[in-house]
């Protein structure tokens, strides 16, 4: 080979490494749905980090929750993609770790986001709301709202086993202060998180016992539900309704009174940190671990003492899904 | 009462008949009493475990709750009785209930012209799934497992997945009250009541309602007698489309919202209904009332066991082993009659 030879080959490893250099990380997202609001704002989280710290963003949903096969697919194909990083909601928190085992084998960094796959350490790292946290502390709430009246519970749950479900319900036991099985709590009734489930499992409940005064939810539309329900019997002024998420629509209704307090999570935060950690992982190869909780705020308009809270200004400055 | 002479064409001995007779003769014949006789013995049951059971607020808080299954039942009925299935029924009626919430509310349009549309479009949905049926010739599980997704993409893209509130009082007027003694009923279940009837008499009193039994029954001898099989297929999904329309407007109006996420179990909730209401899934018999009487079973099984503080999960054991049961019991019926 001649000198200019050397020179052109020179020049093109010089040129290839500095476009190497530039290639913007690739980093996938996937969620448990498309619909959900929750995971609406979230992927606009991780777009709008992604712009910033100049990463290339895929994403990826399952068609519903429980949906594992969809996100399979999804790992997959994001890694053949070229995505080094993978920020994942795991629908079925079991049945998703052979892939993201297979993953984290190349070298992919998988983190988890909101819900934590089950074994947590299965991922890199788990960026989430500690959801007993969000649990206890409208348990608080409640205990101090509600004082010395003799109190008649029923809580609106999920649906069995699912570890979201289960955690806020446990959370909000242990703020109250009771034990499951306790026999202030009348009713407790399955809603799947829907609307319409809600609103039926609240009449159901009040027929059990008209006397109800306090209602844990575990979302805010289960709430909606129940509000309809105890506003058609009469009885939506003297019962306290909680609830846990923090959107919008939830923040609009505590500031209505319709719902007395709501934790907020805040799932653009967990994605901003997820595509921060994939962007400085692609930089100098340092992986995220370990659980960031990336807290949870009580809104409420009529706060307690002893029980931190800020009120529906700032949850409506802060809150997701228009 | 009545003598009559023999009709000799008939060869039948038609002697004097009791008005006891000439009743019976109206009723639906014994094996739809099968789910009645259920439904009785059910709420027998609760009642001996609740005192809160037999109340009339009770039982009109069950009818409203099982509004929605109910009228979608309606429609998914009538497409089995043609051993079709619709998976699209509750998707179709979600994508309908905000077309209607979001044009009165968003776009301002007059709630009367809103609601007209939504029944449109959902009525729209079913002929889309009776032409790919007929004209394409296409099993209408596979066809309405599209037109489901189909519907479901449409209605989050369209709703961006966010629920319709500040509804106009047209919009919510079925879930308003009127008193009956003590309980309060909204205008919501009498129309399901009233469209159950309807469609009741249509089926069995019509000449079109035979012919939608006789396509379940055998499709190629109907075609042969020259009934227009293709025609009246598509018109039984769209008029089942129009069910799930009224289903939504019935949903907004009991639960005060649009909900882009409404709908997603009422497929298979349907089909339980009217299995359990003892309609054959292999088309060509069952009765519609029986339905409505297997939407008030699962409705009353979840209220009753609610006011017995059993936990939500054995509401759906229960309702799994008496679905076994009630398709047993059409099997069994089956081979008895051939």
């Amino acid at each position: 080979m001649n000198k200019s030879g050397i020179g052109l080959v020179a020049l093109l490893l010089v040129t290839g490494l500095a476009v190497r250099a530039n290639e913007k990380p690739i980093i996938g997202l996937i969620t448990k749905t498309d619909s959900n609001p929750f995971f609406v704002k979230m992927k606009q989280g991780a777009e709008q980090a992604a712009n910033k710290d100049g990463a290339t963003l895929m994403s990826a949903a399952g068609k519903f929750d429980g949906d594992n096969a969809t996100q399979v697919t999804a790992i997959e194909n994001m890694e053949t993609a070229g995505a080094k990083t993978i920020l994942i909601t795991p629908s079925d928190t079991k049945a998703i770790v052979p892939a993201i085992e297979k993953a984290r084998k190349s070298g992919v960094m998988v983190i988890a986001l909101d819900t934590p796959t089950d074994p947590r350490n299965a991922t890199d790292a788990l960026f989430a709301t500690n959801n007993f946290t969000a649990g206890e502390l409208i348990g608080e709430y409640a205990k101090k709202a509600m004082g010395d009246k003799p109190v008649k519970i029923a809580t609106l749950d999920l649906a069995p086993g699912i570890t979201v479900g289960v955690l806020r319900h446990n959370g909000f036991l242990q703020g109250f202060g009771i034990k499951e099985g306790d026999p202030h709590i009348v009713c407790s009734q399955d809603t799947r998180g829907d609307q319409a489930k809600g609103q039926t499992a609240m009449e159901n409940c009040l027929q059990k016992d008209p006397d109800i005064n306090l209602v844990y939810t575990i979302n805010e539309p289960a709430a909606f539900g129940a509000y309809q329900a105890l506003k058609a019997a009469g009885k939506e002024k003297n019962v306290m309704v909680v609830s846990i998420d923090g959107g919008c629509p939830g923040v609009k209704a505590v500031q209505e009174g319709e719902i007395a307090a709501t934790s907020q999570q805040y799932p653009l935060k967990m994605a901003a940190m997820g595509v921060n950690a994939g962007v400085q992982f692609a930089k100098d190869g340092k992986k995220a671990s370990g659980y960031v909780d990336t807290g949870v705020n009580l809104i409420t308009d009529k706060p307690e003492s002893g029980v931190p809270s800020k009120s529906t200004k700032f949850g409506l400055a802060e809150c997701w899904g228009g | 009462m009545a003598t009559t002479v023999m009709n000799p064409e008939d060869g039948e001995r038609t002697a004097s008949r009791s008005i006891i007779h000439r009743l019976l003769e109206h009723l639906p014949p014994p094996a739809s009493i099968g789910p009645a006789v259920a439904l009785a013995v059910t709420c027998a049951f609760f009642a001996t475990q609740s005192p809160r059971f037999l109340d009339g607020r009770n039982f009109s808080l069950i009818l409203q709750q099982v509004l929605e299954v109910g009228v979608i039942g309606i429609g998914q009925t009538l497409v089995i009785l043609t051993s079709g299935i619709d998976l699209a029924c509750g998707l179709v009626m979600a994508f309908g209930s905000i077309v209607m919430t979001k044009f009165a509310v968003n776009l301002g349009l007059n709630s009367y012209l809103a609601i007209a549309c939504g029944l449109l479009v959902c009525a729209g949905f079913g002929y889309l799934n009776g032409a790919l049926v007929t004209f394409v010739k296409l099993p209408p599980f596979i066809v309405t497992l599209g037109t489901l997704n189909i519907a479901y993409a449409l209605t989050q893209i369209y709703s961006k997945s966010q629920t319709v509130s500040g509804l106009t009082n047209t919009l919510l007027y079925f879930g308003n009250t009127f008193r009956i003694g003590r309980t309060d009923v909204t205008y919501g279940t009498v129309l399901m009541l009233v469209l159950y009837l309807m469609t009741w008499l249509v089926l069995r009193d019509t000449a079109v309602g035979r012919h939608i039994y006789a396509i379940g029954n055998n499709p190629e001898a109907t075609r042969l007698m020259g009934i227009p099989t293709q025609g009246l297929l598509r018109r039984v999904y769209t008029l089942a489309g129009l069910f799930y329309g009224i289903a939504g407007l019935l949903l907004v109006a009991r639960t005060g919202v649009g909900d882009p996420q409404a709908g997603q179990t009422d497929n298979l909730d349907s089909i339980t209904a009217v299995v359990l209401g003892g309609t054959s899934l292999f088309g060509g018999r069952g009765s519609l009332l029986g339905t409505l009487v297997g939407a008030l079973i699962v409705g009353v099984i979840r209220n009753g066991l609610t006011l017995m503080g059993v936990s939500s999960v054995y509401q759906i054991l229960i309702t799994g082993i008496l679905v076994i049961l009630a398709v047993m019991t059409d099997q069994l019926s089956r081979r008895n009659k051939g």
